[in-house]
């Protein structure tokens, strides 16, 4: 193999596949047998990070970047002028196992430009890792890309050598995809998800009279969207990802920034901010509905479409509903222990676990590790100080946010400077 | 006021536990474990040097285990490697707390060393899972993947298991160059190793016996690491809080060229 001609591939092929957010390498246990190479305990690693902050822990490259579609949003579509590669099977299995051995990675997420049509594309995703697992005797991580539209034949065969598959929706929207994806059908989105959702569910049932049932995408799905590409609320958003959860058990959805790649007038303009604060704001909505028991319709309804991006979701929602607080930290329920800002879930535990051997004050709880400077104003403790002033919403947010340093400080700078 | 007992050690697990032996066995009331030739300038403290004893060791943790859960014993471990001056003693207390104690009401989170032991264990475990992510093997002519790393605190005996099962069919070798000995693989079972030589020697050593394709392998990666970075979305301060800088060093992707 030409050394220079591969550094060019990969190049090309890399900075194609970079949108993909998801570098999930957890979840797909996998232990290694007669000395093969890898073992996966289901625990993700990340070996390194990028200088926008984001974890290495995969391959994340594409198998070519040839495209027949041209979708607005996507860098590689066939209208736009870019230089092109295809990496072959086996380069891309010498990569794997070579990044592997020298702990660089967790694994492959292999994922592709789609030629011809959709199944001769997958198959050939599937060749990679059917290779991987049988001659190279690799448990790393495999992420395949199920390509839309493909055969349930084909993703059959895919989830049994993949750990994780993903089809991206990309636009959370029908409506949406019609404008910016005219070619593609939301159906062929949904068959390939579906087809994993169904399997998964048999190869658990199956699994329970037959044990050496073969293995179907230990690591479950994901999908991804882009946000701030069209006009979608928070609440559109936040429905559709809920409705991917539910309906097809999806382990992860990932929000990705819409980073501007290329002027469309259907897009934002080449050179406006990623945004990156919106994004994390959904994130952590995402978080407060998966773990803290909260439902979409506390945090976005038809009154408050937006997350606001100046304050959490959570504490966002607390100052909604101030009437359910102050409560006592030495006798609230789980539940209502989660839903005050600034304690998370680690710091629930260990306040239940700790509240049995004493009442707990305020210099327990900051030992604890939760973020006084929200939850004072929202709990009562075993102590005489607390904050008995009634505040109105509005002005208890401005004493929150002149007491915090936000990383995202540099947004409001502007705004803040008008009330203060 | 009872007059301090300094207890010093070979600075082994073993030799710690052999301390907490001796602490119960004379009923020292205020005792301080050290390591040996770390002398604390107490004028009043006697000063006792308490000899390795295995089965003594043995004794102390076969009654810590019955009282604890797993994660508590490794737990007490982790934060023995932490290796951060004073910690023998607030594993002492908590040794002392447990056998006092009844155990199965939970854990109590609000008795301070309690706390400080969750939370020098979860520092641990972070460097322990940073050396799993960091460390770069480069395969040298002998075909051995060679890893040189400076870990925070002494993290090697933990991460033995996970690259034995993890990389069952290569040889390698982790080499600790601030504590000066490394953990080797040589397709049967991981030993320590120790070399005499001085950094420098070592890290050449290394690199002036690349296999052919090393270099290249390590050129193919820096250029992934470069493509897959979204320019737009630069932020410096995740990026080190991520990946300190001291790492760096020891890191193919992040050393200067």
């Amino acid at each position: 193999m030409s050394f220079d001609r591969i550094k060019e591939k990969l190049s090309i092929l890399a900075d194609a596949a970079k949108y993909d957010v998801s570098c999930a390498s957890s979840g797909g246990k996998r232990a290694n047998t007669n000395k093969g190479l890898g073992n996966n305990t289901g625990m993700g690693i990340c070996h390194s990070y990028t200088e926008d902050g984001r974890c290495v822990s995969l391959l994340k490259i594409l198998m070519t970047n040839h495209c027949i579609y041209d979708c607005a949003y996507c860098v590689t579509r066939r209208s736009n002028d870019i230089k092109r590669a295809a990496f072959k099977i086996q380069e891309v299995v010498d990569l794997t196992i070579n990044f592997y051995r020298r702990n660089y990675i967790e694994g492959l997420f292999l994922s592709s430009g789609i030629f011809k049509n959709a199944d001769y594309t997958m198959e050939r995703l599937i060749r990679v890792a059917k290779k991987l697992r049988l001659e190279e005797n690799f448990n790393g991580y495999i992420h395949l890309k199920s390509i839309p539209g493909t055969s349930d034949e084909l993703m059959r065969e895919a989830g049994l050598y993949a750990d994780r598959l993903s089809v991206n929706i990309e636009i959370p929207t029908i409506s949406g995809l019609k404008l910016l994806a005219p070619e593609k059908k939301h159906e062929d989105f949904i068959k390939p998800m579906n087809k994993v959702s169904t399997e998964i569910t048999k190869y658990q049932s199956e699994r329970k009279i037959i044990r050496s049932t073969p293995r179907y995408a230990p690591a479950g799905q994901s999908t991804q969207m882009i946000i701030g590409a069209t006009g979608e609320s928070d609440w559109d958003i936040i429905r559709s990802a809920t409705y991917y959860y539910k309906k097809f058990n999806m382990r992860r959805v990932y929000y990705s920034g819409y980073v501007p790649v290329l002027s469309d007038a259907r897009l934002p303009s080449l050179g406006s901010q990623v945004p990156m604060l919106r994004e994390n704001r959904l994130y952590q909505t995402d978080w407060l509905l998966r773990f803290y028991g909260f439902s979409v319709q506390e945090i976005v309804n038809s009154q408050h479409q937006n997350l606001d991006l100046d304050i959490d979701p959570k504490l966002s929602w607390a100052l909604r509903n101030l009437e359910h607080f102050p409560i006592d930290i030495n006798t609230a329920d789980k539940r209502m222990l989660a839903r005050v800002p600034g304690i998370g879930m680690t710091s629930v535990s260990k306040i239940i676990q700790a509240r049995k051997f004493r009442r707990l004050n305020w210099s327990h709880l900051k030992a604890i590790g939760i973020a006084l400077n929200r939850t004072q104003y929202f709990i009562v403790c075993d102590s005489k100080d607390f904050y008995t002033k009634e505040y109105s919403p509005e002005t208890l947010k401005q004493k929150i946010l002149k007491n915090s340093s936000t990383k995202y400080k540099k947004y409001f700078d502007g705004q803040l400077s008008l009330f203060s | 006021m009872n007059p301090t007992t300094n207890l010093q050690y070979d600075g082994s697990f073993d030799g710690f536990l052999s301390c907490v032996f001796a602490v119960y066995e004379q009923k020292i009331s205020a005792p301080v474990i050290q390591k040996e030739f770390q002398n604390t300038a107490d004028f009043f403290a006697t000063t006792e040097t308490i000899f390795t004893n295995e089965q003594r060791a043995k004794r102390v943790w076969k009654a810590f285990c019955k009282k604890t859960t797993s994660k508590e014993q490794k737990d007490v471990f982790k934060v023995f490697l932490s290796e951060i001056k004073g910690v023998e003693n607030t594993i002492l207390r908590y040794i002392q707390y447990t056998f006092k104690n009844d155990s199965s009401k939970g854990i109590d989170f609000g008795n301070k060393d309690i706390l400080k032991i969750s939370q020098v264990a979860r520092m641990v475990d972070r460097e322990k899972h940073r050396m799993e992510a960091f460390v770069r093997f480069q395969l040298t002519t002998d075909q051995i993947y060679v890893s040189t790393v400076e870990p925070d605190f002494n993290v090697l005996p933990l991460i033995i298991n996970h690259f034995k099962d993890r990389y069952a069919d290569q040889k390698w070798l982790i080499f600790d160059m601030k504590r000066k000995y490394g953990i080797f693989y040589d397709l049967i079972s991981v030993d320590t190793v120790t070399f005499e030589h001085k950094e420098e020697h070592i890290l050449k050593k290394i690199s002036d016996n690349y296999d052919d394709k090393e270099s290249e392998f390590q050129q193919l990666w820096d250029t992934y690491y470069k493509n897959v970075n979204i320019k737009s979305r630069k932020n410096t301060k995740l990026h080190l809080q991520h990946l300190p800088k001291r790492y760096w060093k020891y890191l193919t992707e992040k050393k200067p060229q």
